[in-house]
């Protein structure tokens, strides 16, 4: 069980989060073209690297913040968590 | 019967307290204390079970975890319990055990023909013969090989026990009581640090339980005594026996499976059976110590070849003799200290010494006790069937690789040393690369990967002062680091006689023409020539040779057996250990019960159970009641002999006419305020609310990115920045969390906030034609007419004195309000309504009712928004906003979502009028067509219209707008029915909407 470090509440287990996939992934703006590419990109594409991740996780049994992290998906390693509007 | 192998005085045993057991259906005697095991060595009994594969008569091969033979099956409580190890066991009175793997019986046991048709069973044999003809695997192969595999049988009772887990934090968790783990624990807990001590055994000290050594001025076991009663009364120290720590996971978590109970005739009041802890620890000792490792030679599975280390354990622990014309055979000092024991106590022993001339001051000594020492010497192959009854030996020549003479010796058990294998398994599944240590041939712990430290001999020490002071400094530095402070600790004056070189032998070959089966794992009846027959055929990786070989598989996971496999296949492909690697450590190390994983969460506490306000009117009010997510709701309530059918049938039919009340208490409710709440909810939803005025709720639907529907539901504006969102009772959560993740990652600059209020507020609906009349009753001063309160309209009130939220809208079609009051008020408020609406003959309806009345109106619901269908396939097409962008908006122009013919919502009737169609059937053509028959579609929800007394369904039909009116049959395979159909509008009833505006 991963040891996840809310920025908002402190070190937390694994079971209070909710994992919420790739924190890269950017919405295209509202009210904008975008090609059939882009908007699959963003709905469907999804790079599934080994090492280095930066991925969202919700604190939905704590403070129901999402936060992002960094963390190694071969280790399970975390280098970093940051609140929402923050970027690694 | 009489304990004849039990020596008087000696052991740490209570015998003072008698213990009677079964084991095969005879009684026998034994003392608090003791194992299964070392009851049975007591009375002569040395015959246990049968192997896995030969069914060759098997007794006991150590003392504890690293048991591979001596698994039984036991009865405790009235319960029966598979793969309990034997050595391991403690004897409680009234225990029954018997003997596995074994038919008739363990004496006289008829697989043992296997034994001698074993040329038919070599490696590989399962996935050499059971391959064809493919038609046997079900009926022949399957059951056969069901039959043959398993060490037991598993109950197929409810397991009555309690199981608990504990989450636990601590500095420094020490795994293992042994001399390196005391030092370890004591210096921290010294320091202050907040340590967890655990031992796998019912008795704390390890190594330290027998070996002949000092430490200080005192022997090692008082050292350890005066230790563990120290740390027992520290308030900082967690100190736990009968517990083992069996997994290594990520971020510093362990696992440790406590038997609190297993050791009782049965567990107490208030106390489990077991207990799992999951310990989140900031640094871990690992101190789990070593396991012998046996020498391979020829018939080495013959019950009276023992670990030279177990024979010690019985002895010093039990007092029990294994033997009484014992043969000590060994590479190394440490099985000295075993011969000196059994001499001590007046029994001649001989010990083969495969080295050439070894020197130390344990030789020394067991020269001067007059023992026969025979070095260059090993035993060749054991005599006996069912018990050892001699020993073939020889002089291997200086070269170790030709047998001299053969020369019998008459014994009774061999006592084996092939040196020690440290237990690495935490440190390798912490993450840590281990490497081979050529100076005890094994692998120890390399580089810490989590904060783990391993010590003692798990580290490849076997020499006590060593580890000792290793320990001691090891504990101090990581207490240092945790809490601030350097205490030291003098390491005490050690003596101890063995030294701790071997001899690099670990195999006797075979004498000629000679074909003696050589066990490497006991348990899987895995010998030298299995492997040599796999690397024949070109199995390389060590995984692969295991896999095929059964190496070092099932429940004691090669403990005894891995490194003699390894050092074979180096041997054999002529590398050294280390460039074959070893298979990988996983958890559990040891078995760990079902029951303990699971814990407390069985049966109706596997999940939370939710219930509403009014939930004990419900009970008392005979409604039966089913799972809505984690919610329970009445289903129905019933009066009389009624079943579902006839009570939903009533209760759907007197909203129909009359009134009836629901409980929506369930519906998911998110309060959303703050100054860009409509321009949230316009982003939200798929059609426009922007210009919602204040008082007015509004229908929504909202999509998931890709199109496709996640809920609906009405949200209500209360105030010009304030809206009351209502959800499915399914999504709420969901909704919630998406809701979240917008305002926090996509649009952080809208000024909106979100809560959930579910819990919050009581919920009932009032449905029906008299819905009106009762509800001017509930609020005198309420202007209830249409223009009063329209449909969906908004507005607060008093509900005799309390403060009530009304929504007029409908879910069953009727002319409906639903009336909100905080939880608190909630069965006042529906005492109320029913006391009131018994002038307008009120019934309560239940969720089936509810289904049907939306089924007949043609809502949809979970069933149609099955996380499959996008909004225009739910006839939704008039909320879909073409003048605003929402989420999930750019998908619908998808090319598969605007096709012509996509699947629409449709009603269905039976020709018939009589039968109802089951849900999940398909739609086709042509019921007698070829199967796979091409399906158009499938219902999706069933009722029996209360309008018009017959069966009404909804579909989700391919083309479903154009279909209305065609015949198609409804095929059931399931339920073996094909029920011709017609297909008409999803709102059969009041398709206009006219009563709920009325």
């Amino acid at each position: 069980m991963l040891y996840i470090f809310c920025p908002h509440c402190g070190l937390r287990s694994q079971n209070e989060f909710s994992y919420g996939g790739d924190a890269t992934v950017k919405r295209p703006a509202l009210n904008k073209e975008v090609s059939d590419e882009q908007w699959n990109n963003f709905v469907y594409n999804r790079k599934s690297p080994r090492g280095k991740h930066v991925e969202l996780w919700q604190h939905i049994s704590g403070c129901r913040q999402w936060i992002k992290v960094q963390r190694d998906t071969v280790t399970h390693e975390i280098f970093k968590t940051v609140e929402a509007n923050k970027e690694i | 019967m009489g304990q004849n192998f039990r020596l008087a005085n000696l052991g740490l045993i209570n015998r003072d307290k008698k213990i009677s057991f079964k084991f095969n259906g005879k009684k026998y005697f034994g003392f608090e204390g003791d194992t299964i095991a070392s009851a049975l060595l007591a009375n002569g009994i040395h015959l246990v079970g049968r192997s896995f594969k030969y069914h060759r008569p098997r007794g006991f091969f150590g003392a504890g975890v690293d048991e591979p033979y001596a698994i039984v099956q036991m009865v405790r409580n009235k319960e029966t319990e598979p793969n309990v190890r034997a050595t391991e066991q403690e004897l409680f009175e009234g225990l029954d055990a018997k003997s596995v793997n074994c038919w008739p019986s363990v004496n006289f046991d008829i697989g043992a023909i296997n034994n001698f048709f074993n040329k038919f069973l070599p490696a590989g044999f399962y996935y050499k013969t059971f391959m064809w003809p493919k038609s046997f695997w079900y009926r022949v192969y399957e059951p056969f090989i069901r039959k043959a595999a398993g060490f037991g049988v598993a109950s197929t009772k409810y397991d009555s026990e309690r199981y608990e887990h504990k989450y636990e934090y601590c500095d420094l968790l020490i795994t293992g009581s042994g001399p390196a783990g005391l030092a370890g624990a004591y210096t921290a807990a010294k320091s202050g640090a907040r340590i967890i001590l655990a031992e796998e055994k019912p008795r704390f000290g390890g190594s330290l339980l027998t070996s002949d050594v000092n430490i200080g001025n005192q022997s090692g076991k008082d050292w350890a005594d005066k230790i563990i009663a120290e740390l027992k009364e520290m308030p900082n120290v967690t100190i736990k026996n009968r517990a083992q720590v069996f997994g290594y996971y990520d971020h510093n978590m362990l696992v440790m499976s406590e038997k609190v109970s297993d050791h009782l005739p049965k567990s107490k009041k208030f106390t489990p059976k077991q207990r799992l802890w999951y310990v989140r620890a900031k640094e871990v000792l690992i101190s789990s110590g070593s396991i012998e490792r046996p020498i391979v030679f020829g018939n080495n599975d013959t019950p009276g070849v023992v670990l030279a280390s177990a024979a010690k354990e019985y002895l010093k622990v039990y007092g029990v003799l294994v033997g009484k014309k014992p043969l000590v055979f060994t590479n190394n000092d440490s099985a000295y200290e075993t011969a000196i024991e059994f001499k001590k106590y007046g029994i001649d022993v001989i010990v083969l010494d495969t080295r050439i001339n070894p020197k130390s001051e344990i030789i020394e000594e067991a020269k001067d006790l007059g023992i026969e020492i025979k070095f260059s010497h090993v035993v060749v192959a054991a005599n006996g069937y069912k018990k050892v009854k001699s020993a073939q030996i020889s002089k291997l020549s200086d070269n170790k690789k030709d047998l001299g003479k053969i020369e019998i010796i008459k014994c009774d058990c061999i006592c084996v040393s092939g040196f020690w294998t440290p237990t690495i398994h935490l440190s390798s599944q912490s993450g840590n690369k281990t490497k081979f240590d050529e100076k005890i041939d094994a692998f120890v712990p390399g580089t810490s990967k989590q904060n783990e430290t391993t010590i003692g001999s798990a580290n490849g020490i076997f020499n006590l002062e060593e580890t000792l002071k290793k320990s001691f400094e090891k504990g101090q530095e990581l207490a240092k680091k945790i809490t601030n402070n350097d205490l030291k600790i003098s390491v005490p004056q050690v003596s101890e006689k063995k030294s701790t070189n071997h001899d690099k032998f670990w195999c006797v070959p075979l004498p000629d023409k000679k074909n003696y089966k050589r066990f490497l794992d006991f348990q899987n009846d895995v010998t030298v020539s299995d492997i040599e027959l796999a690397l024949r055929e070109g199995y390389r990786s060590i995984e692969h040779v295991k896999r095929y070989t059964t190496l070092g598989m099932a429940t004691d996971q090669g403990k005894t057996s891995n490194l003699n496999g390894l050092q074979l296949v180096s041997d054999v492909e002529n590398k050294v250990v280390p460039s074959v690697g070893h298979t990988t450590f996983r958890p559990p190390y040891t078995p760990v019960s079902i029951g303990a994983i699971v814990g407390r969460e069985v049966g109706k506490h596997s999940k939370p159970t939710r219930k509403s306000p009014m939930h004990s009117w419900h009970e008392k009010n005979n409604a039966i009641f089913v799972d809505a997510g984690i919610w329970l709701r009445p289903r129905y309530y019933k009066k009389g002999n009624e079943d579902l059918f006839e009570a939903s049938k009533r209760e759907a039919e007197n909203v129909r006419k009359n009134v009836g009340v629901c409980d929506v208490t369930t519906l998911g409710k998110i309060d959303i305020k703050g100054p860009d709440a409509a321009e949230f909810l316009n982003r939200v939803y798929t059609n426009a609310w922007l210009k919602l005025p204040v008082g007015k709720a509004r229908y929504g639907v909202m999509l998931r990115e890709d199109g496709i529907v996640m809920d609906d539901g009405t949200t209500t504006r209360i105030s010009e920045n304030h809206y009351h969102m209502t959800t499915t009772t399914a999504q709420a959560a969901n909704v919630l969390s998406h809701l979240e993740y917008y305002l926090q990652l996509v649009w952080p600059d809208l000024n909106v906030n979100v809560v959930s209020t579910t819990e919050q507020w009581a919920g009932a609906a009032i449905a029906g034609p008299k819905s009106r009349d009762l509800l001017q009753k509930l609020f005198p001063d309420l202007d209830t007419s249409n223009d009063g309160l329209p449909f969906m309209g908004y507005v607060e009130s008093k509900l005799f004195g309390v403060t009530a939220k009304i929504f007029r809208i409908s879910f069953s079609g009727e002319l409906a309000y639903e009336v909100n009051v905080e939880s608190d008020n909630g069965n006042y408020m529906w005492e109320k309504i029913m006391d009131i609406g018994k002038e307008f003959k009120i019934q309560p309806y239940g969720t089936e009712a509810l289904s049907t009345l939306r089924i007949e109106m043609g809502h949809v619901a979970g069933t149609e928004l099955d996380g499959r269908t996008i909004p225009y396939d739910n006839g939704l097409d008039g909320l879909v906003s073409k003048n605003k962008d929402f989420i999930g908006k750019r998908s619908l122009n998808r090319k598969a979502f605007i096709a012509t013919n996509r699947q629409k919502v449709v009603g269905v009737v039976p020709l018939d009028k009589k039968t109802s169609i089951p849900e999940g059937s398909h739609l086709v053509v042509d019921e007698n067509a070829k199967l796979p028959n091409p399906k158009l579609g499938h219902i999706s929800a069933s009722c029996w219209s209360v309008e018009y007394n017959n069966p009404f369904s909804l579909a989700i039909l391919k083309d479903g707008k154009n279909m209305i009116g065609k015949k198609l049959f409804a095929l059931s395979p399931l339920k073996n029915k094909s029920i011709p159909v017609e297909i008409v509008s999803s709102h059969y009833v009041d398709p206009k909407g006219e009563r709920v505006r009325s």
